[in-house]
């Protein structure tokens, strides 16, 4: 078997958390079933979660994927603080994405920080999981007894 | 609507610090703006200080920071209370905050009997849909019940609760369960008022609605006209009105803030305006307008003098004021009308018999039907049953516009903290003990809550505190737990 299809075979797994004080959840609701209607496995946290728990679940869960929904405009608070408790937590490699109400200049500072294309108003869930399906393929941790 | 006179222009703002939102209400004044609607930041929708853990990284961001009565008086310097109107989109500590309103007032000498305004205190929305809740649903009931009762005997003129639509709408909803869903929970208010001995006619007339105007132009129509036709019926029918005052609704509208987009975001301009439109032939009483800048970010001064002009422009230049109902006797409008107005009461009727609104949420019935509604609305959108200008159709490589974008200083929050320190040096520490230690045993009680939160915000104790000794007596709401 070709690794491509390993790859495949394994399914993709994503927490999708909504982080602060944000209620925010009709994207983060339509977004999990495109995920789940795409074959990926697909873990919600519920609102108002803290950095620590987002982490902690990840870990746990052991995902491929954290997409954070945020339309609070604490963006530029959170996410880095995300990333970094990743990081610490030897989850470095998690693909970190998210969407919501973040201006392009934000957006910029924030890729420089190590997390991917972010989403908004109008972008259509299927480029989302064409997008992960695209970083998970580059980066996704490797199915057991593969060898390179 | 009234002929010959307009609605209410009121554009909802708030950000950053008291001072700052002050500015932008002085500015919407100065531009024409007949009234005030004041948008409060996530700490304060959720009860927390500014200096909360909970708050770092929101504070002053999507609206203004409230933490004390220091801070109410700041808002509103140099706005007389008791000349303006003044809606406030607040609902877990929609009584907190309206005490401070109440308190601000009497410091500039004004008498309640004389304020004008709103709250918008509709918690079972919350709960199906906009999500910001604090205590759970009994306790949250009893507030509500509180203010209505307060309003009822010492401000008359204010509207004390806001029953609202527009939220159900912006999680997703169809028009039908928007209209179907608020009519519910306005009818749960009327019966937990009435079971404290209320007369009807006592605060119907002052129970005001609030609407989304989306973009399906005559079912919006439809859906404002079979609004008040069901109101009606049910509060004159069912609940005994004798007031004619009772048997009207009269509501506000604010354009559909989930129908602007992020691609050409200068089209939102155009949305708008034919969105207002609807609301006015369908005959609002007051009307909030979007940003056009708002998919990318809070609302720039500039777009909202645009905002504020549309109404202007449909007021002024296309003389909307001078007749009531103008789309009455259309054979389309009336088809529309009658057909939401049946499928409304079949919703409500089954709202009804699985055990009523605090049921349906506890079994995450609304929940469910919204999150339902929006999936299916997004798969048309992706499969162009739907098309959406310049998002899956009539797209461009290059945005022609530039479109500014509004910052909120990030150096806000730690001024506001300082604020708040600052005032907890200044003021007296025993008073707010003892003012906190007489409301949590009050709330033990059935007693109105009302005087004894006037008097806790009138000693300074904070937004954060006073929600924090609610908590020790009502408990905090937990989302039930719920697949997607």
């Amino acid at each position: 078997m070709s690794i491509g299809n390993l790859r495949a075979a394994s399914k993709i797994r994503v927490l999708l958390a909504k982080v602060g004080l944000d209620g925010h959840d009709r994207g983060v609701k339509v977004i999990a079933r495109a995920l789940r209607d795409a074959g990926m496995e697909v873990i919600y946290t519920g609102l108002r979660q803290s950095v620590r728990s987002i982490v902690l679940s990840a870990v746990q869960e052991d995902v491929d994927v954290v997409a954070v929904s945020i339309l609070s405009g604490a963006h530029m608070t959170l996410l880095p603080r995300i990333r970094k408790g990743l990081k610490r937590y030897g989850k470095g490699d998690v693909l970190l994405t998210a969407g919501g109400i973040i201006p392009a200049t934000d957006q910029t500072s924030l890729k420089r920080l190590g997390i991917g294309t972010l989403f908004g108003p109008g972008d259509s869930t299927q480029a989302i999981v064409r997008y992960i399906r695209n970083m998970t393929g580059m980066t996704g941790r490797r199915p057991a007894g593969e060898v390179t | 609507m009234y002929a010959g006179r307009p609605w209410t222009m009121r554009e909802f703002s708030g950000f950053g610090l008291a001072r700052d939102t002050n500015q932008r209400f002085r500015f919407l004044l100065d531009s024409g703006q007949t009234g005030l609607s004041v948008a409060f930041d996530l700490p304060t929708l959720m009860g927390y200080d500014s200096d909360d853990p909970k708050s770092a990284g929101e504070v002053g961001r999507g609206g203004v920071a409230i933490d004390s009565l220091e801070d109410m008086e700041e808002l509103f310097r140099g706005i007389p209370l008791a000349k303006v109107s003044t809606s406030m989109t607040i609902n877990a500590p929609a009584a907190i905050i309206w005490a401070m309103y109440l308190a601000c007032a009497k410091k500039q000498r004004a008498k309640l009997r004389a304020l004008n305004g709103t709250i918008q205190n509709d918690m079972l929305k919350e709960y199906m849909a906009q999500k910001e809740w604090i205590f759970p649903p009994k306790p949250s009931l009893r507030l509500i019940v509180d203010t209505v009762r307060f309003a009822a005997q010492y401000v008359p003129q204010w509207n004390p609760i806001s029953i609202s639509g527009y939220h159900i709408r912006e999680a997703g909803s169809s028009a039908l369960q928007e209209l179907s869903f608020t009519l519910a929970n306005g009818f749960t208010y009327v019966e937990e008022v009435l079971k404290t001995g209320l007369k009807i006619d006592r605060f119907a007339p002052r129970l005001s609605f609030f609407f989304n105007a989306h973009q399906n132009f005559f079912e919006e129509i439809a859906k404002f006209r079979a609004a008040r036709r069901i109101w009606a019926k049910h509060v004159r029918c069912r609940y005994l009105a004798r007031d004619p005052k009772s048997w009207r609704m009269r509501f506000h509208v604010q354009t559909a803030g989930c129908s602007l987009m992020a691609q050409q975001p200068e089209n939102n301009i155009v949305r708008t305006a034919y969105e207002a439109l609807s609301a006015v032939l369908g005959g609002t009483q007051s009307l909030h307008t979007n940003g056009y800048d708002e998919p990318l970010c809070l609302p720039a001064k500039e777009s909202v003098q645009i905002a504020l002009r549309t109404q202007q422009i449909l007021a002024h230049e296309l003389e909307l004021t001078g007749v009531v109902d103008p789309l009455g006797g259309s054979y389309y409008v009336e088809h529309l009308t009658t057909e939401m107005e049946r499928a409304a009461e079949r919703y409500l009727k089954q709202i009804k018999s699985m055990g009523g609104v605090l049921k349906g949420i506890e079994e995450n019935f609304f929940q469910r039907e919204i999150a339902n509604a929006s999936y299916q609305f997004q798969k048309e959108v992706e499969g162009k049953k739907r098309i959406i200008v310049g998002v899956n159709h009539y797209t461009t490589e290059e945005e022609l516009w530039k479109v500014p974008i509004f910052k909120i200083d990030p150096k806000g929050e730690r001024e506001q903290k300082l604020r708040l320190k600052r005032l907890k040096k200044k003021r007296s520490s025993a008073r707010v003990s003892r003012v906190l230690d007489q409301l949590k045993r009050k709330a033990e009680t059935k007693e109105n809550l009302m005087p004894y939160l006037l008097e806790s915000v009138q000693a300074y104790a904070t937004l954060g505190e006073i929600c924090a000794s609610l908590k020790e007596v009502f408990g905090e709401y937990r989302e039930p737990a719920s697949s997607f």
